[in-house]
């Protein structure tokens, strides 16, 4: 520390996650050590400063040293960061040294609107639930909804490991070290290694550090898709971990609370992470996948809703007990950028088999609850019940691995076995190219 | 004028008070000097010689003790000609005008072109009497007639001292001098400026609204239509169709101006605009649709202060052209996150909150906003029109909360949109019974569309309507029965409902021809389908039913994806036709 830094020891407010003290020439957001530990400033009220302390205020005394750093936080960029994995602020947490590089604030300004370029490029990940149903784009946001038991870290990871991006930047929120050592494992597994960058706050981390990490991970991915004009995917997990820390501090902060005990600006500042994806117009993109953990399937929390209003479509993650498998559901999964490319970067008929695929599993839905209810079925609910089935298996599981092309030849096929061409109901020139089944 | 200064006392965010030495007046814009960069703000709340300022920008590295300058005057937007084909923020910064990928902190770009010429017509004559809103000249802005107006701020009456002769001219160059009863004399240019918050009342009088505005999308000129300066909603849980619905909307719809506010959403979407609109090709004039839209983009991850501006600013520049005697469609998405950024301020100020921690005006500020829509007739006899249509965005799906319900109150049009309708992929998700025009029962809407559509219009849409209730209880009651144990009749019922809502409720925005249907057609269709609703048809088993409706609906929907009265159109109808007589009734 310089000398000529000014060091304050008279501290007169403290609170769970805050500590106020009488200081000038500080500036808002401004960073600072109080008795060693990383705080930020949240609020100036005439000179009352008030510090959010990172690690919590445990054993944090009233002449407690803080000094002030006069910037706010930063990350040093350079290539150095592949390959290394680092905690909430930034620092190794791999045994590693220190990176060296240029030093960028963290959390920078928004891309202009007009100067982003529309996402085109398809992002393959040979599961059919996503790539036929709901197909990623390169510069798109989405998160996987599941409930805690799912497997969603696993299947994140695998969509990572297939979807052939520059750079892979890991932005882990409570995690659990378990969770920690597995992406650990297979990227160094995979030989990847040197194509990753982590920065991971654990379990045993105090909660409000984690509000650093999608900063942190975005201003990484941000230097090498503008720096570099790499195509960089992000994954974020877990974002609802994020949000809760986001309520700890706004709770401890004495603000209203809205919605599910929600901070009033959740939206934005959810929007602020995930719309740092972005096409740039000199061939760099950022790409985030995202998890959001669920309670018990609910999307109407205030959580999952606001990041649905935020992201481009989501992943829902459901086992399905018929197949006992887990599967992509077809209902409340959406890819909103799909229509760039579905149609345009894969085959034609794309578009109309998805819908008549998932049109035909609605019916299928339906015959499943009059069955529930006792009722006889006709010969056309006994079809789709075994078409969604097979659809289920074939497509929709988590385990399958297709090319497109062949995920369409699947679901023409199955249009084939169990209907008529009338009950598929898809535009002529296709009916035409690609009908296998029965005439009318 | 010696400005009014202050100096930043406290700062929460975007929240600053400045203690201010003289005086400052509420809604006044001020700038906070910070480094070499200036911090735009706004005074919302004055207590003694503090002001409680919200700044457009992040106040990341802000000051105490740093200087404040008062501006004098309101948030206000430039009006001129040069406003379509422009990408704006919330504030009227033209996008396209700032440097770098990034946008850079404290920087603004003017709205208008100094420099460009424009070719200018006189209107007025010397000696004319005019007042605020009436008409001087013409400038051509992209093929549209952009009329040299009467500057709104003007009060009472003036005489037309000078016009400039036909040449050209720019924004600043004076085009025309007004003397006023004191017999002093006021220059008049092309440009003017307006105070966002508040309306421009320039014109004779606003009536009731009375003419259809033709949106191409059948579930609402046909089922819950629209009129010009009327307003509507979208609420909608997310991932059922708002967005896609609204570009339909904006690319169809038979307006002279398209202004699109996209108020706290997604930066992509907005791309997607910026990408397609200069290739849309307009279907009525064979130009791109572009040269006749105006977008204001204030995304989400852009300060929330000016988000709340920007519905403002689309709205103002909205009323601006319709003093023009155009047809302005004005399309917000999404009004929600508008009312986030009040509830975000809100909370900040500390003021007691109402529902889910919204200020308690809210139902007041929304009810005030969609009042500025309308059809007016102007000082000289001609109508134009501001037509609002805002998407709102309920949390949780829960159309009870204070945004949706405040809107409810203000919007004269319902367009509910159905998670289980989407979910079964049946676009536009717009669930028809739960919607509702209140138009339909204007009589002056019933006397428009008797001369212009159809002697008996609105009993059709009614008739239709009906198909649809009957069919949803049919359906509710074969659930609780079973398929056999009702009479076959109901099925038929149903399936009629079934395929009103294939043929004409479900349109595919995605399919060249489905994506937008003029209203001639949506007449015969109409017509058409009713016909079969009102058939009688005979079946001897219930299963019989639904195949033969399947049928009928894949070729009525081949009908659909035809260009009208093409050969291919004709013979998916004639086919039509003789399915229809293998089980009719005669």
């Amino acid at each position: 520390m310089s000398a000529l830094q000014k060091v304050y020891t008279k501290i007169s407010q403290v609170t769970k996650a805050t500590c106020s003290l009488k200081a000038t020439g500080v500036g808002f957001d401004e960073l600072a050590y109080i008795h060693g530990r990383l705080a930020q400033v949240v609020k100036i009220w005439g000179d009352e400063i008030t510090l959010q302390v990172f690690s919590g205020t445990e054993g944090i005394p009233t002449n407690a040293e803080v000094v002030f750093l006069g910037k706010a936080p930063t990350l040093k960029v350079s290539d150095e960061l592949c390959g290394r994995f680092f905690n909430a602020f930034g620092q190794p947490i791999d045994g590693g040294p220190e990176v060296d590089g240029e030093e960028r604030e963290i959390g920078g300004p928004s891309v202009n609107p007009v100067q982003r370029k529309q996402p085109s490029e398809l992002i393959a990940t040979g599961i059919a639930g996503i790539d036929l149903n709901n197909t990623l784009v390169s510069g798109q946001k989405i998160p996987f909804f599941a409930d805690p038991d799912q497997p969603y870290n696993q299947v994140m990871a695998n969509v990572a490991m297939k979807a052939q991006a520059d750079r892979i930047i890991l932005g882990g929120m409570g995690l659990t070290n378990d969770d920690y050592l597995y992406f650990k494992n297979l990227f160094e597994n995979a030989g990847i290694l040197d194509h990753i960058v982590s920065f991971v706050n654990t379990t045993e981390a105090p909660p409000v550090e984690r509000l650093l990490v999608p900063d942190m991970a975005l201003t990484a991915a941000e230097y090498f898709a503008v720096d570099k004009n790499e195509n960089v995917l992000v994954l974020l997990t877990d974002m609802t971990l994020y949000a809760d820390a986001l309520s700890i501090v706004s709770n401890r902060m004495d603000q209203i609370p809205s919605k599910d005990s929600m901070p009033g600006s959740l939206y934005s500042d959810l929007a602020k992470i995930y719309e740092k994806a972005v096409q740039f117009p000199s061939g760099g993109s950022i790409t985030i996948i995202a998890v959001t953990t669920l309670s018990g399937g609910d999307i109407t929390h205030a959580i999952p809703d606001n990041t649905g209003y935020i992201t481009e479509g989501q992943l829902f993650l459901r086992k399905d007990t018929e197949i006992g498998k887990v599967i992509v559901d077809p209902f409340r999964s959406l890819s909103r950028l799909k229509q760039l490319v579905i149609g345009k970067k894969t085959r034609a008929d794309h578009p109309q088999v998805m819908n008549a695929c998932i049109r035909l599993y609605a019916d299928a839905a339906n015959a499943k609850t009059k069955l529930e209810n006792g009722f006889d079925l006709t010969d056309y609910d006994n079809r789709v019940l075994d078409f969604a089935k097979e659809y289920s298996n074939d497509l929709l599981a988590i385990d399958v691995d297709l090319k497109i092309e062949q995920m369409l030849d699947t679901a023409w096929n199955l249009f084939g076995k169990h209907f008529s061409k009338s009950e598929v109901s898809i535009k002529k020139e296709f009916m035409d190219k690609y009908w296998v089944g029965k005439e009318d | 004028m010696n400005k009014t200064t202050g100096k930043v006392v406290s700062i929460i965010s975007n929240l600053v008070l400045v203690r201010i030495e003289g005086n400052v007046f509420q809604n006044e814009i001020c700038y906070i000097f910070l480094g070499e960069e200036k911090l735009m703000a706004e005074v919302i709340k004055i207590i003694g010689d503090i002001a409680y300022v919200q700044v457009f920008e992040s106040t990341r590295g802000l000051k105490p003790g740093s200087k404040v300058e008062f501006e004098g005057h309101m948030l206000e937007v430039q009006l001129g000609p040069g406003l379509l084909s422009k990408n704006f923020d919330g504030l009227q910064n033209d996008l396209d005008k700032m440097e770098g990928v990034f946008l850079k902190r404290g920087l603004y770009t003017p709205a208008l072109e100094d420099d460009k010429k424009w070719s200018f017509t006189p209107l007025a004559k010397v000696g004319d009497t005019v007042a605020a809103g009436d008409w001087l000249g013409n400038v051509k802005e992209n093929w549209l007639d952009h009329k040299v107006m009467v500057p709104f701020k003007f009060e009472g009456e003036y005489t037309v001292a000078s016009v400039a002769e036909a040449g050209e001219y720019t924004i600043n160059d004076v085009v025309a001098t007004l003397k006023d009863k004191e017999g002093e004399i006021h220059n008049v240019t092309m440009v003017q400026k307006w105070p966002v918050k508040l309306a421009i009342k320039a014109y004779k009088n606003k009536p009731r609204p009375y003419r259809l505005m033709e949106t191409g999308v059948r579930v609402i000129d046909t089922m819950n239509p629209i009129l010009e300066g009327g307003t509507g909603f979208i609420p909608g849980p997310f991932g059922t169709g708002k967005t896609v619905l609204q570009h339909a909307l904006a690319k169809n719809a038979e307006a002279d101006i398209i202004i699109m506010a996209a108020c706290g959403e997604r930066a992509n979407e907005v791309v997607e605009i910026f990408a397609e609109f200069p290739h849309l090709e307009d279907p009525r004039t064979g130009r791109t649709l572009y040269e006749r839209t105006t977008i204001i983009a204030n995304t989400s991850n852009m300060p929330v202060a000016a988000r709340e501006a920007s519905v403002y600013t689309a709205m103002t520049i909205g009323e601006y052209y319709r003093a023009m005697g155009m047809k302005v469609l004005l399309l917000a998405d999404s009004t929600s996150r508008w009312a986030q950024a009040l509830r975000e301020m809100s909370n900040r100020l500390e003021e007691l909150p109402g529902q889910d921690a919204f200020p308690m005006d809210l139902s007041a500020i929304i009810a005030g906003f969609y009042a500025r829509a309308g059809i007016v007739y102007l000082n000289n006899g001609s109508t134009g029109s501001v037509t609002f249509i805002g998407t709102v965005s309920p949390a949780g799906g829960n159309l009870k909360e204070p945004v949706t319900e405040s809107t409810k109150k203000a919007a004269r049009c319902f367009y509910a949109l159905s998670q289980n309708r989407a979910d079964s992929k049946r676009y536009p998700a717009i669930d028809t019974l739960d919607s509702y025009s209140k138009y339909l029962e204007y009589p002056e809407f019933i006397e428009y569309s008797k001369e212009k559509l159809d002697e008996n219009w609105v009993e059709l849409v009614n008739e239709a309507r009906n198909v649809l209730v009957r069919g949803k209880e049919t359906e509710e009651q074969i659930n609780i029965l079973g398929d056999d144990s009702v009479p076959i009749d109901y099925h038929i019922t149903l399936w009629k409902s079934e395929f009103i809502d294939f043929i004409i409720l479900q349109q595919d925005a995605f399919d060249k021809v489905d994506a937008t249907t003029s209203l001639e057609r949506q007449q015969y269709m109409l017509k058409k389908v009713i016909k079969v609703a009102r058939s009688e048809f005979k079946f001897d088993s219930f299963e019989e039913v639904a195949i033969y409706f399947k049928r009928l609906i894949n070729i009525f929907k081949q009908m659909n994806y035809a260009v009208f009265k093409s050969d291919e159109f004709n013979k998916s109808e004639e086919e039509a036709n003789a399915i229809l007589e293998e089980r009719l009734v005669k």
